[in-house]
C-alpha cells in the first residue's frame, strides 16, 4: 500500500499545473480538475480525501467539488491500490472472445478476487468497462499501457515482467 | 476494384504520424484553401452540401448541426471534439489520433474557422491517455509550423487548440455531459434546450463532433461537398470507419464506403473474413452495444428480402421490429456458441454501471433489468420475468433526460423481441442453461412476415 502522506506537488509538476490551467478561460479553473486528478494519481497512487482537498486547494474551489468529480469517474482509485492494477475489460465483446477466462486465470494466479491487492501490494485486480479495444481482445490496461490478444502465457509473462521491474511496463 | 478511402488511404506508412510525413502525403492542404480562398459560410456550405452525417452515433446532419451556432451574441464560440469513444464495440476513432492525428488536428483547425472558433478542445477519454500524448505532441508541432495560434498561415485567423482527458465514464459521450465534464463537474448531462449550439461550454455557443466526423472535412474543403456527396448510398454519403469484433476471423477498423452489402462486409476477406472456426452466424449489434441485436435471418437480408447494406437506411429497414441502426459503426458478430440471455445481462450491467444516476427511470430501471438478467442467466429466473423485462426497458425509452436511457432499453427490448425462446429456454431448463448454450433456435429460421 502507498501511504499518502506529503500530498505536495514537486515544482515540476506544479509548473505543469500552471500551464494547464492556461487551457481555461479566466475564472474557470475548475476544468482542470480531471487532468490535475490524473496526475496526482500518478504521483502519490490514489486519490485519498488528503490527495481531494490538495487538489481543491489548487483550483481555488471548495473540498466537495473534488469529492463528487473524484467518485464519479470510475478511473479514480478512492482506494488504496497496488503498485500494478490489473484492469481487464469485461464487456460484451471481450467477453465473446474469453475475458471470464482471463479474469479467473488472474485470480487463480494471484490469489485474490476482483477488487482486491496482493499482500505484497504489487497487483491488484479490477474489472472495467469496455476500454475500446474490442478488436483486440481480450485485454487489460495496466498504467496507461493497452496490453490486447491476453492469453494465459501472455499474463505469465506480463506478471513476471512487473515483478521484475517492481514498475509499470 | 480499389476501394476509395479518405481517412485511411495513408493510415499504414509510418510516417504519416509526424507533421513532415503527414505534409508530404497532402495534409494541411485544406487549411491554404479555406483560410485564403472560402468564407466561413462557405465551409459550412459545402460541409451541408456533402451529406456528411455526425459518426458518433445520431448521424445528424453536421452541416445543419453547424449551421444552428448562435452567432448573435460576442460571447465565445468554442468547437468540442468528442473523443470519449465508449460505446462497446467502438474502437475507430482510437486508429485514427493514434495513426493520423494530424488529419484530426487540420480537420478541427478548418472547422473552427467555419464556425468562427478562436479556442477548441479535444475531449479524449482518459483511459486513451497514451494516445493524448500523441495528439499533444502533434498538436505542439501544428504550433511550431504555424498551423495553430496567432495569424494562422499569415491570415488574420488564430486558433488555440487544447486536449483534455475524461476520467471514465461512459455517459459523457453525450454532448451536454461531455461540456459538463470539461467544465469540472460530474457527467451529468443537461436539460435542452437550451442546445449547446446557444448555450454550451462555460454558458457559450458550441458545436460538438466525433472525431471521425471532424477527419471528413479537409477532404470535404479540397475535393467540395458534391463529390464526397457522390460517394456512398443515398443519404448515407461518403465512407464510414467500421470496427469489426467478435466471432470473426479479422477484426479489426476497416473504412467502407456506405452502401457495401452486410453479407459482403462479414464474409469477404478485404473485410472481418467470415465467421471463426467456421461456425455458424447467430446474431449482429451492427452499431455499438446501444443498437437493437439483429438474429441471423434479418442481418444480411431485410424483411422485405432485400439484400441488407451497411447505410444508415439499410441497417434501419424495418424499423425496431425487423432492423437496427448503423450507430457509431460498431460491428459486434455473434457466433452459434454465444448465449443471447448472457450477453444482454452482461450489456444491462454495463448500462447499469454507466448511468449517471441523475433520472430515476434510468438510475433504478438500469439496476432492475442487470438484476432480473442476472438470475435468468444464472438459473433463477421466473417465466414472468421475461415480461417483467419487457416492462422495465420500456419505462425507461423516452423517460430520461439524454438518450443513454434510450440506448440502455433498446438492446434488452431487441433481445426479447428476436431471441424470446431463448430466454424462455433459459427458465424451463435452469441446469441446461448454465452447463451449455442455447444455439441458434429461432434465429435461424426464415422471415415470416
Amino acid at each position: 500500500m502507498i501511504e499518502t502522506k506529503n500530498i505536495t506537488f514537486s515544482p515540476e509538476r506544479l509548473a505543469q499545473v500552471q500551464t494547464l490551467l492556461k487551457r481555461y478561460p479566466e475564472g474557470k479553473q475548475k476544468s482542470a480538475i480531471l487532468p490535475i486528478l490524473h496526475l496526482a494519481q500518478k504521483d502519490f497512487g490514489w486519490i485519498s480525501v488528503e490527495v481531494m482537498d490538495y487538489v481543491a486547494g489548487l483550483l481555488d474551489i471548495q473540498h466537495i467539488e473534488v469529492y463528487e468529480v473524484a467518485t464519479f469517474y470510475t478511473m479514480f482509485h478512492v482506494h488504496p491500490v497496488g503498485k500494478n492494477v490489473l484492469e481487464v475489460c469485461r464487456t460484451g465483446p471481450c467477453m465473446l472472445v474469453g475475458s471470464d477466462n482471463i479474469v479467473k486465470y488472474l485470480e487463480q494466479k494471484l490469489n485474490i478476487q476482483d477488487g482486491e491487492t496482493t499482500p505484497d501490494g504489487m497487483f491488484t485486480i479490477k474489472t472495467v468497462e469496455c476500454l475500446g479495444a474490442c478488436g483486440y481482445a481480450p485485454m487489460m490496461q495496466v498504467g496507461e499501457k493497452y496490453h490486447e490478444f491476453l492469453t494465459e502465457e501472455k499474463i505469465d509473462q506480463l506478471l513476471e515482467a512487473f515483478r521484475q521491474n517492481a514498475t509499470q511496463l | 476494384m480499389s476501394r476509395l478511402k479518405i481517412l485511411t488511404e495513408h493510415i499504414n506508412k509510418p510516417e504519416i504520424t509526424g507533421i513532415e510525413g503527414y505534409i508530404k502525403n497532402g495534409g494541411y492542404r485544406s487549411l491554404e484553401k479555406a483560410l485564403k480562398k472560402m468564407q466561413p459560410d462557405e465551409v459550412t456550405e459545402e460541409v451541408k452540401k456533402s451529406g456528411l452525417r455526425g459518426r458518433g452515433g445520431a448521424g445528424f446532419p453536421t452541416g445543419m448541426k453547424w449551421s444552428f451556432i448562435f452567432k448573435g451574441s460576442d460571447k465565445p464560440r468554442y468547437l468540442l471534439c468528442n473523443a470519449d469513444e465508449s460505446e462497446p464495440g467502438t474502437f475507430k476513432d482510437r486508429l485514427l489520433m493514434e495513426k493520423i492525428p494530424h488529419l484530426l488536428i487540420e480537420g478541427m483547425i478548418a472547422s473552427s474557422f467555419a464556425l468562427g472558433v478562436r479556442t477548441a478542445y479535444i475531449y479524449i477519454r482518459g483511459e486513451y491517455m497514451y494516445i493524448l500524448h500523441i495528439l499533444q505532441q502533434a498538436i505542439d508541432e501544428a504550433y511550431a509550423k504555424g498551423y495553430l495560434g496567432e495569424n494562422i498561415l499569415g491570415t488574420s485567423y488564430s486558433l488555440d487548440l487544447h486536449v483534455h482527458p475524461g476520467g471514465g465514464a461512459y455517459i459523457c459521450g453525450e454532448e451536454t455531459a461531455l461540456i459538463e465534464s470539461l467544465e469540472g463537474k460530474r457527467g451529468n448531462p443537461r436539460i435542452k434546450p437550451p442546445f449547446p449550439a446557444v448555450e454550451g461550454l462555460w454558458g457559450c455557443p458550441t458545436i460538438v463532433n466525433n472525431v471521425e466526423t471532424i477527419c471528413k472535412v479537409p477532404f470535404i474543403i479540397n475535393e467540395g461537398g458534391e463529390a464526397y456527396a457522390k460517394i456512398g448510398i443515398g443519404a448515407s454519403t461518403g465512407t464510414k470507419l467500421i470496427s469489426a469484433c467478435g466471432n470473426i476471423n479479422k477484426p479489426g477498423v476497416y473504412e467502407i464506403e456506405l452502401g457495401v452489402p452486410v453479407e459482403e462486409f462479414i464474409y469477404s476477406d478485404e473485410y472481418c473474413g467470415g465467421i471463426k472456426g467456421g461456425k455458424q452466424l447467430k446474431a449482429l449489434v451492427p452499431g455499438g452495444s446501444s443498437v437493437p441485436i439483429l438474429p441471423q435471418r434479418l442481418i444480411t437480408t431485410t424483411a422485405k428480402g432485400e439484400p441488407r447494406l451497411m447505410s444508415y437506411e439499410s441497417l434501419a429497414d424495418g424499423g425496431f421490429a425487423t432492423g437496427s441502426m448503423l450507430g457509431s459503426g460498431g460491428f459486434i458478430v455473434f457466433d452459434e456458441d454465444q448465449c443471447v440471455v448472457r450477453n444482454t445481462w452482461n450489456f444491462s450491467r454495463f448500462y447499469h454501471h454507466e448511468s449517471c444516476g441523475q433520472c430515476s427511470p434510468c438510475r433504478e430501471g438500469t439496476g432492475w433489468m442487470e438484476k432480473i438478467l442476472h438470475r435468468l442467466e444464472h438459473g433463477h429466473g421466473r417465466m414472468e420475468d421475461i415480461d417483467l423485462l419487457w416492462d422495465v426497458q420500456r419505462k425507461i425509452e423516452g423517460n430520461t433526460i439524454c438518450p443513454f436511457g434510450d440506448a440502455a432499453a433498446w438492446p434488452v427490448a431487441a433481445a426479447i423481441r428476436h431471441f424470446r425462446d431463448e430466454f424462455e429456454w433459459h427458465v424451463l431448463q435452469p441446469q441446461e442453461a448454465t452447463r451449455r448454450n442455447y444455439g441458434m433456435g429461432r434465429s435461424a429460421e426464415p422471415v415470416t412476415a
